[in-house]
């Protein structure tokens, strides 16, 4: 049957995309500039990943330079930074997925409990405080707090630290890096667990009400069913973007004395390519980067098609 | 209403005070640099710990240090303008592309919308970015700070959520009087959605007023850094020759300690101040974004 009307679907089809055409003329030229820009600006970037592999050199040019093949991954899997970088962007990552991931939750959770309109509202204005401020300042302000003599170094201290000032340490790189974003991002974070919560059924409360629950047996078994789906699709979010950290607060935050825990892929992709030119090398790093962190997405996505029925894409 | 078990007193109570540290714990970071901005310049270098009033006798003698600086004043003006530049180019594009991409009879539009949205997903990255930046020659120009990478992909995607759900009937209304799609987003979305459009603007404009990355790769021309890098120069380089360079006279002798926490102070004051009003609104756009996420 579809043979016999082949040509006939296909006459319609280049009438279709005419007719469209002709109705929708004014909104495809709109969007010529918005093209023109992404292409510009994002597709034209994206081939240039093709300097990956090759040996990248500026008089010759992108399509002139000499082909390598995968010679810069094969390096970059032998160096002896190669541990290093994967090890400390994972493990940023994984702790920061374990601990500021559920720090929204609860607090929502919390700020849910509170009868107070007027608290309730002011708790949550105040938490959204520390999203406006830039990475720079908050930066600022942790150096302050944990330079020697600091708030923070001096708690520490008190406690039995011998090591002085905290931002120094690399064993305390991951704690102060991971504490700061949760910070900063908790309030904001909140607010999509609040929308969700604000959106179960009352009716729900009540009825477990006159069977007898509690409000900590409500919470077990109506708000947290209630914004489970909410809480899964984000979790798929934060797991395919594992291997992305906030390399900009990282390049702030770092010094040569915690390489050895802050050092990431991306923060090391800035400094083999901007600060010592190597165009190819740092590409082919920062290539591998997003293949492997397109993989997990997709998988984290086929994954949460399958136990919530929604997905990105 | 029904009578709260002991039990959940107790928690009252114990979710009242949690919260009420929380509280604290925001603010309190913010609050200590703002004492610290405002304390005797001879006493804090030997003050350690948290400042919850400010240490001797208050003094605005930093703010006027700060103020008087021209490399503070000039990435201060610079920011105004990148901040201003950057948020109605982006703007204007997200507003077209949200619009195009939110009408619904287009035979190219799941065409459209992918170039867009695969762009969140996969990049070119750092290198191949700088070096198109370098090849339009916008390197050390203010254009680098206002056009290159500017427009987001997902402010797109959440104003055209909010366009496709005016009701057709408008647009409809609009058609029989004789409007093209140019008039009709002219007369008719955007009239409807300056909810929308505030959110969108404030998104971008808190993150062109903050961001710093950027500007550190595509300058080196001091005179155009924007305050966020002269702010990391001076707090976490740790480098204030830039300002005591060009600022002659015994007060930065004096001042020299509060330098960093005043200049802390201006260039977040604005955030602060603006804050306040600009949440509603803020919590409009995250809730768009998570129907759409």
């Amino acid at each position: 049957m579809k043979r016999a009307g082949d040509s006939a679907y296909k006459k319609s089809r280049a009438e279709i995309i005419k007719a469209d055409f002709k109705r929708n003329k004014v909104l495809y030229f709109l969007f010529i500039p918005v093209l023109v820009y992404f292409i510009i600006f994002h597709y034209i970037p994206m081939a240039g990943v093709f300097m990956a592999f090759e040996d990248y050199n500026i008089k010759k040019g992108l399509f002139g330079s000499d082909l390598v093949g995968f010679a810069h991954f094969l390096k970059f899997f032998r160096s002896q930074y190669f541990i290093r970088v994967l090890r400390n962007t994972l493990l940023i990552s994984f702790y920061g997925l374990l601990f500021s991931f559920p720090f929204p939750i609860i607090f929502a959770l919390c700020l849910n409990e509170v009868r107070r309109k007027g608290f309730k509202k002011a708790v949550q204005t105040i938490s959204y405080l520390p999203y406006f401020i830039s990475v720079v300042v908050v930066v600022s302000i942790l150096f302050d707090f944990t330079k020697s003599g600091g708030v923070l170094t001096n708690a520490a201290t008190a406690f039995g630290w011998k090591g002085g000032a905290l931002i120094s340490s690399p064993k305390w790189f991951r704690t102060l890096f991971i504490g700061s974003n949760i910070w900063q991002h908790l309030g904001y974070s909140a607010i999509i667990y609040i929308s969700a919560l604000s959106g179960i059924d009352p009716e729900l409360y009540d009825a477990a009400k006159i069977d007898g629950a509690g409000r900590w047996k409500q919470t077990l078994y109506i708000t947290l069913p209630g914004i489970a789906s909410t809480i899964v699709v984000l979790l798929i979010l934060r797991m395919g973007s594992i291997m992305s950290v906030g390399y900009e607060k990282i390049i702030l935050m770092y010094k040569p004395a915690t390489y050895e825990t802050a050092d990431v892929i991306s923060s090391y992709v800035y400094r083999v390519g901007l600060i010592q030119a190597n165009y190819s090398y740092s590409t082919a790093i920062n290539l591998f980067n997003s293949v492997v962190n397109f993989i997990v997405l997709a998988v984290a996505n086929k994954l949460g098609k399958k136990i919530s029925g929604s997905g990105l894409w | 209403m029904i009578k709260r078990s002991r039990g959940e007193k107790i928690f009252g109570v114990f979710n009242f005070i949690l919260l009420s540290l929380l509280c604290i714990i925001f603010i309190l970071p913010v609050w200590h640099v703002a004492m610290a901005s405002i304390s005797d310049p001879g006493k804090i270098s030997a003050h350690s710990g948290l400042i919850l009033l400010p240490v001797g006798k208050p003094t605005l003698g930093g703010y006027k240090l700060v103020m008087q600086n021209s490399a503070i004043v000039r990435s201060y003006l610079n920011t105004l303008i990148y901040v201003t530049g950057a948020t109605s180019f982006s703007l204007v594009m997200t507003t077209i592309a949200a619009y195009v991409l939110s009408r619904k009879n287009l035979y190219w539009q799941g065409l459209m919308a992918g170039i867009i949205a695969f762009t969140m997903i996969f990049s070119g990255g750092l290198i191949p970015g700088y070096m198109l930046v370098k090849n339009l020659h916008m390197l050390d120009t203010r254009w680098a700070m206002m056009v290159p990478f500017v427009v987001s992909a997902y402010n797109i995607i959440i104003m055209r959520t909010s366009f496709a759900q005016i009701p057709e009937e408008l647009f409809d209304a609009a058609r029989i009087d004789g409007a093209g799609y140019l008039k009709i987003l002219i007369t008719v979305v955007i009239p409807v959605s300056k909810a929308i459009i505030a959110v969108i603007t404030l998104f971008y404009a808190i993150h062109f007023w903050n961001s710093w990355f950027s500007a550190s790769i595509y300058l080196t021309d001091r005179t155009l850094y924007p305050l966020q890098l002269t702010l990391r120069e001076v707090v976490l380089l740790a480098s204030d020759n830039a300002i005591v360079v060009d600022t002659d006279g015994q007060d930065i002798m004096i001042f020299r300690p509060l330098i960093k926490y005043a200049t802390i102070m201006v260039s977040t004051l604005p955030m602060l101040a603006v804050y306040p009003f600009a949440q509603r609104y803020f919590v409009t756009g995250v809730m768009i974004g998570a129907v759409k996420g």
